[in-house]
């Protein structure tokens, strides 16, 4: 099964190296990972989408836990969640055609944003789903470059994935 | 007034309580060594880096205080690498200290450049690379913190030249804000409460016991378990003097060259009781037959290791000793009289035996070293089947009495370590039992040894052969020996270059008086046993087996 863990990492060089490390290592795959910053400029969130059954989950995330740059993992599948993702297409088409692939864009809301004598680029933001029915598409036409993202999720409603952390904040205080 | 990177970086080591790091000088560590030559710290040169980082380590293991090497960029930073290894696979609080060369420089493939965070990665506990020399205090306590806490291991700083060269007011750098670091010590009250009723129903328990009740402090409280339990307590390698092993219920080790009855007891006890262990593969043996019939209890310190190798019932993360003190405290005596009794029988039906003839025996030649030191010695190893008899024939009866690379089997540690050992612990008779080839691996470290008058002994087990691998072609491969031969210096002229003794023993009648005489002399020695060539470490289980089908 796929699950999406939300990943919140301490914003320091080698962080991604140090998680990426750790997935090839111990022989789990990684199907997209996603990085950026987040409301508190220390803190990045990393969204990495795993293959794994619960065990192997398990096992993913007591080892990323041992990093000691990463402060908290959640896994937003097992909760109600929105997903997004973004795509460039870049597909052939002549002037004749534009009209046909301007078309599909608009049934599933995405935007041209360059148009060439013989190229047509176009943007969609989506879940996996309607993104790979996008793909699917414009599959016909040619597609000559095609660029994703990597999934982020967050939760539905008022909670988050909390970046208050269990740290340690004072060695006094051990 | 302001100070270099260097003199904070001592400041710092001392704060830390550190006394004595070994180190190997170069071109980007000379401010550190520049501020090392009158500091009020002691400096052991060792005369390669990985003799450096085993000693860092052979220290931590019998002091459980952290270990500290230095080495230079490039070629001395990687040669740590092994030893860093090492360190990391058997949980060892060190911390390496690498010079590197300075920040203008990085990433442009500078003389003596190497990207020692980069390559130590998966085999540190954390590391860092101090790129501003304001972040030097901070990060020199955040390494103490990590390698020392929780389940420790080691830690690399990378320095550059223009830091450790650089000036800054040495600013104390307050509490620790570690967001993602909280190891957990005090253990969850239901898993405590679980696992306490699991062992108030067993009838047939086993202790099984790893390095994590040595570096955890936390044999009294094992002791006291076994003997509330009359449970048997078999220990890993690692765990070796984790439990005495004169006791009673002692079964000694188990796995690939256990006791028998050791793997017995765990193939046939109903409770098996895994305190500071990681289920490894020279352990398990096949591992849907380990402990088959057994309800899982594992206690650990490191969350990740619960089921990583085995499926568990009922898992006690924390502290070792606190979570054996928190199950005492709760638990009610229930005796296993029956169950102790047929472990005696197994004891005296199946007993770690070998066929004497007119040669020199290994394992008697370990039994004589416990003779000889009344068992009161501290004993490094080397990898090999010396290390596997070392296990076997001597009886350890106090932690960190036994020093033996465990996790990563790294030839070439016996003598280093045996050298951070003598420092650490200079009133004690210090042994390294070591083979014919690995003592070649990091034998310039005699030199180190010579220069610091530290009295290590180096009892050579020497075969002529690559030994264990020699058994496994033996066994497995048909007798063909490739490449296993090995050819000889004169180990006693070798020593007695390096300035130590040397003593050769060609007969069975000399092994007592050889050992004798070399803990009369003062300094290093080195006995070279000319022991039968091609003896078998038995019993065996072979890969791939299950424990309780053993050879021998
Ligand atoms: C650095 C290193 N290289 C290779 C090995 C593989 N290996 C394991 S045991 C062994 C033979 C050790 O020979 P020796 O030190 O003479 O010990 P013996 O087995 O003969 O007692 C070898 C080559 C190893 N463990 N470590
Ligand atoms: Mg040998």
């Amino acid at each position: 099964m796929q699950h999406t863990l939300a990943v919140m990492v301490e914003n320091n060089p080698g962080v991604l190296a140090r998680v990426a490390g750790l997935f090839s290592r111990r022989g789990y795959n990684i199907d997209s990972l996603a990085v950026g910053r987040t409301e508190n400029p220390e803190v990045s969130r990393m969204t990495i989408v795993v293959e794994g059954d619960q065990r192997e989950l398990e096992q993913v995330t007591k080892q990323l836990h041992k990093l000691v740059d990463v402060i908290k993992i959640s896994d937003v599948t097992v909760e109600r969640y929105v997903d997004r993702e973004l795509v460039l297409i870049k597909v052939s088409a002549t002037p004749s055609q534009r009209g046909e692939v301007m078309q599909i864009a608009d049934i599933f809301r995405a935007r041209i944003v360059d148009l060439g004598a013989k190229s047509i680029t176009v943007e969609c933001t989506g879940n996996d789903g309607k993104i790979n029915a996008f793909e699917e598409s414009l599959r016909s036409y040619g597609i000559k470059e095609l660029v994703r993202t990597g999934k982020i999720a967050m939760l539905r409603g008022i909670r988050g994935v909390q970046t208050q952390e269990s740290g340690v904040r004072n060695q006094e205080s051990e | 007034m302001k100070k270099s990177g260097a003199q904070i970086l001592i400041e710092c080591l001392q704060a830390e309580g550190v006394d004595t790091i070994f180190g190997y000088p170069g071109g980007q560590v000379l401010p550190i060594y520049d501020a090392l030559y009158d500091a009020d710290l002691r400096h052991i040169l060792t005369r390669h880096e990985q003799g450096a980082a085993h000693a860092a380590d052979g220290y931590a293991r019998a002091s459980g205080r952290p270990g500290v090497c230095l080495a230079t960029s490039g070629p001395g930073a990687t040669n740590l690498v092994t030893g860093i290894a090492n360190a990391y696979m058997d949980s060892v609080p060190m911390v390496a200290i690498t010079g590197q060369v300075p920040t203008t420089l990085l990433g442009r493939d500078s003389f003596q450049e190497a990207d020692i965070t980069g390559i130590t990665l998966p085999i540190t506990k954390h590391n860092y690379i101090v790129k501003d020399i304001s972040e030097l205090a901070r990060t020199i306590r955040e390494a103490f913190y990590i390698a020392t806490t929780g389940r420790p291991g080691p830690v690399l700083i990378d320095i550059p030249k223009d830091v450790s060269a650089g000036q800054a007011y040495h600013e104390d750098p307050g509490p620790l804000y570690l967001p993602g670091y909280s190891p957990r010590l005090e253990p969850d009250t239901a898993q405590v409460a679980r696992a306490v009723r699991a062992i108030e129903e067993s009838e047939r328990p086993v202790i099984y016991a790893g390095g994590g009740v040595v570096s955890g402090f936390a044999h009294g409280e094992l002791l006291s378990l076994a003997e509330l339990l009359l449970a048997p307590v078999s220990t890993t390698l690692m765990g070796l003097g984790g439990f005495p092993g004169d006791h009673p219920l002692s079964v000694g080790m188990l796995g690939m060259h256990g006791s028998k009855y050791a793997n017995y007891a765990i193939c046939d006890c109903d409770l098996l009781i895994g305190v500071g262990v990681r289920f490894d593969d020279r352990v398990t043996g096949k591992l849907d037959e380990f402990a088959p019939g057994a309800t899982v209890i594992h206690i650990d310190i490191d969350p990740a290791e619960i089921g990583k190798n085995v499926g568990v019932d009922i898992p006690v993360v924390g502290d070792v000793r606190t979570a054996l003190q928190r199950i005492l405290e709760k638990l009610q005596p229930r005796l296993a009289t029956r169950w102790r009794d047929t472990i005696l029988n197994w004891k005296k039906e199946y007993p770690i035996e070998f066929e004497e003839n007119g040669r020199i025996k290994p394992q008697e030649v370990i039994r004589e070293i416990y003779n000889v030191t009344g068992g009161k010695a501290r004993i490094t190893t080397e990898v090999g089947q010396h290390q596997m008899w070392a296990a076997q024939y001597y009886t350890y009866t106090r932690p960190r009495t036994f020093i033996s690379s465990g996790g990563l089997g790294t030839m070439g540690f016996g003598l280093p370590a045996a050298i951070g050992v003598q420092v650490a612990c200079p009133e004690e008779i210090v042994i390294d039992i070591a083979g014919d080839g690995s003592i070649q691996m990091n034998i310039q470290e005699m030199q180190t040894a010579v220069n610091y008058k530290l009295p290590v002994k180096v009892a050579v087990m020497n075969n002529g052969y690559l030994g264990m691998v020699r058994q496994w072609q033996e066994l497995f491969y048909n007798r063909r020996y490739s490449y296993t031969e090995l050819q000889n210096p004169d180990f006693v002229k070798l020593a007695e270059a390096y300035g130590a003794a040397g003593i050769r023993v060609t007969k069975k009648s000399e092994v007592r008086p050889a050992l004798e005489e070399a803990l009369r002399i003062p300094g290093p020695v080195m006995i070279d046993f000319q022991i039968e060539r091609e003896e078998n470490v038995l019993p065996m289980v072979p890969p791939g087996e299950p424990i309780n089908k053993m050879l021998g």
